[in-house]
């Protein structure tokens, strides 16, 4: 054994009790949502998908998937649109008025969701948003600009000047420059905003609850209000499928990455 | 094999703010020359390079290629090759995938390309990588992919910025080889950028010597080393000694002593400048002739071919390189230092000018050689 494999270990170890720590309250949910009881005990006395069963025959459950779904996706593609935007903006500008303006566009993370939600509320009263989705849309998007803003600063940070300089030199026109150069180099930070923008759609449920109206109910909303009246597994279902759903999502990116790398090095071994 | 076109630059200017970093350039490049811009670093010599590519806009005159204006051509019209320090390779495409680019963008049709760009790393070497990415080649490998990417259109003009600036020595020295056969199989017209005199006195056809925003001279390397028109040129050009001092009735009075012809000299303070291989080391039992130094050996260096002698006197340390066939001098030996009239370049001392002192303490030989010190 050597040096460098002694030392790994234990950091290995104690990683792995990490993740577990971080990971197993929120594994608890998958046990309890294939109870047959009706109701949140642990002692599991036998096994039934009757609370899935529920789950995609309840119009309320689907209904709030389906809204889930629906803003999720188009405050991702908005949100990463923007932020991309913003990100090239904010390159372009001097350090002295593109620092506080990130700044501002960061305020969202640092805000107390709460009080982010009773502000938005309160404007969205004036402005007659509130219960709308157009209004939880653009709330969203505001929340999820900074998770777009961080990846794609950070990719074009690596998004070399020499390199739209050697691209135009050798003959790209700026569409050609733009779409074979700069896209191709900061669409792995792009693709990481949008999921993040997604996710953090998907699982925001302050603002959502605020907003909230008989016809506008996202699933989180409808998790809370069903945990509040009634104490039913179904809400546990739902909670694994959202699990299982974001953590699908984030893998994708690792995925899609480690088939290239494969599909790299067995172009490598033909050569 | 191209005919390289003929790049003429007329009173170029460049103003940043109030700042001229480039002042007044004139410049002709004939075709097929391979023509370096030398200078240290703020000399103007890559924003030279920068304008001639459209990258900046000239604050006045004019960039003009084969009889055609081009100042605000934008660069992707220039059809010119350029290969940069950083190689600046495309990191998400192959290295068939770079060398196509230019082509790419020139719509050549997919499978002419493929078998052009082939052609290209073939002249480099490195057609078998091609399906590598950048990132799995050594820095020289990738700066020849960039050089393949820069020719396979068959540019007439070929800028290059440093490109081995980044490149350790022996594999520079290899490189540079390759870029003179290439230049001579191509018959291309290259302008080079480079702070590095050696690269530059072993790659150009002529030299262009910038200091301070502007041309101090331009020759062939013989020229500017023989023969230097200013201080600045004689100092920042190979190796050599400077002694300061006073010129009065075309005589060069050092400030140690030593007197020197100065036919021509105008009155002043001055520098007298010697290379190292024109000087002699002498025993002090031979008759002082004219231009004699007196002094006490310092350190001995073995070179090879050449020893490396630095020697004490009154107008500080002297630099000689003789060959090996005489016996050298040890340390501590008391000598003196000659030189035939001819030999010492004297030039009126410039208040105004940037003092490069530092400049030939640079090019001293390798320190990996053995002292006997």
């Amino acid at each position: 054994m050597n040096e460098a494999t002694r030392v790994r270990l234990p950091i290995r170890l104690w990683a792995a009790v990490a993740a577990l720590l971080l990971i197993a309250p929120t594994l608890m949910v998958v046990p309890l949502s294939f109870t047959s009881k009706r109701s949140f005990s642990l002692q599991l006395e036998g096994w039934s998908l009757q609370w899935y069963e529920k789950f995609f025959t309840d119009p309320q459950w689907l209904g709030a998937l389906g809204t889930s779904l629906v803003i999720g996706v188009i405050v991702g593609v908005s949100a990463t649109l923007l932020g991309t935007l913003a990100a090239y903006g904010l390159k372009s500008l001097r350090a002295r008025v593109s620092g506080p303006l990130q700044v501002m566009m960061m305020l969202p993370i640092l805000i107390p969701g709460i009080v982010a939600a009773i502000a938005i509320f309160g404007m969205y009263l004036r402005w007659n948003l509130s219960g709308s989705s157009l209004g939880l849309i653009l709330a969203h998007i505001t929340l999820a600009l900074p998770f777009v803003l961080i990846p794609v600063s950070t990719a074009m940070r690596g998004l070399d000047d020499t390199l739209t300089r050697a691209a135009s030199v050798l003959g790209a026109r700026p569409m050609a420059r733009f779409l074979q150069v700069e896209l191709p180099i900061l669409l792995p930070g792009i693709a990481t905003g949008f999921i993040f923008a997604f996710v953090t759609s998907l699982d925001e449920v302050v603002v959502a609850y605020f907003l909230q109206s008989p016809t506008l109910r996202t699933l989180p909303v409808q998790m809370y209000s069903s945990v509040t009246r009634e104490t039913d597994p179904s809400i546990a279902a739902a909670s694994t499928l959202l699990l299982v759903l974001s953590t699908l999502i984030i893998l994708i990116p690792r995925l899609v990455q480690v088939v290239n790398e494969r599909r790299a090095a067995k172009q490598g071994d033909v050569e | 094999m191209i005919s390289g076109a003929e790049l003429r630059l007329s009173e170029l200017v460049k103003r940043y703010g109030g700042a001229s970093a480039v002042d007044r350039i004139n410049l002709d490049v004939a075709s097929g020359e391979f023509l370096t811009l030398l200078g240290p670093s703020g000399s103007g010599k890559t924003t030279t390079l920068s304008m001639i590519a459209g990258f900046t806009e000239p604050s006045a005159g004019r960039v003009v290629c084969d009889g055609q204006e081009i100042t605000s051509v934008p660069p992707h019209k220039r059809g010119l090759g350029m290969v940069f320090q950083n190689y600046s390779l495309f990191p998400h495409l192959t290295v068939r995938e770079n060398v196509e680019f230019p082509l790419r963008q020139r719509g050549v049709a997919k499978a002419k390309r493929s078998e052009q760009a082939l052609q290209a790393l073939e002249l480099v070497e490195l057609r078998e990588r091609a399906n590598a990415k950048p990132g799995q080649l050594s820095g020289g490998q990738q700066q020849r992919v960039a050089l393949a990417r820069a020719l396979v259109f068959e540019p007439r003009l070929l800028l290059m910025d440093e490109p081995f600036g980044a490149l350790d020595r022996a594999l520079r020295e290899r490189l540079q080889i390759e870029l003179r056969r290439l230049h001579k199989e191509l018959g291309i017209t290259v302008v080079f950028v480079t702070h590095d005199q050696e690269e530059a006195l072993t790659l150009s056809d002529r030299i262009a010597v910038f200091n301070e925003g502007r041309i101090e001279q331009v020759g062939t390397p013989a020229e500017l080393y023989e023969r230097p028109e200013t201080l600045f040129v004689a100092r920042f050009i190979g190796e050599s000694n400077s002694l300061q001092g006073q010129v009065t009735e075309e005589r060069f009075q050092s400030e140690g002593g030593v007197s020197i012809p100065a036919p021509g000299a105008v009155d002043g303070p001055s520098v007298a400048i010697i290379r190292p291989e024109r000087l002699r080391v002498l025993n002090t039992r031979v008759e002082a002739e004219e231009c004699a130094l007196h002094g006490r050996v310092r350190d001995v260096t073995f070179l090879g071919a050449q020893l490396r002698i630095e020697i004490d006197t009154p107008d500080g340390i002297m630099i000689v390189r003789t060959g090996t066939e005489n016996p050298a001098p040890q340390s501590g030996d008391a000598v003196q230092l000659s030189w035939l009239p001819g030999a010492a370049a004297i030039f009126p001392h410039r208040k105004d000018a940037r003092e490069t002192s530092s400049s030939w303490t640079e090019t001293l030989a390798p320190s990996t050689s053995s002292s006997q010190s």
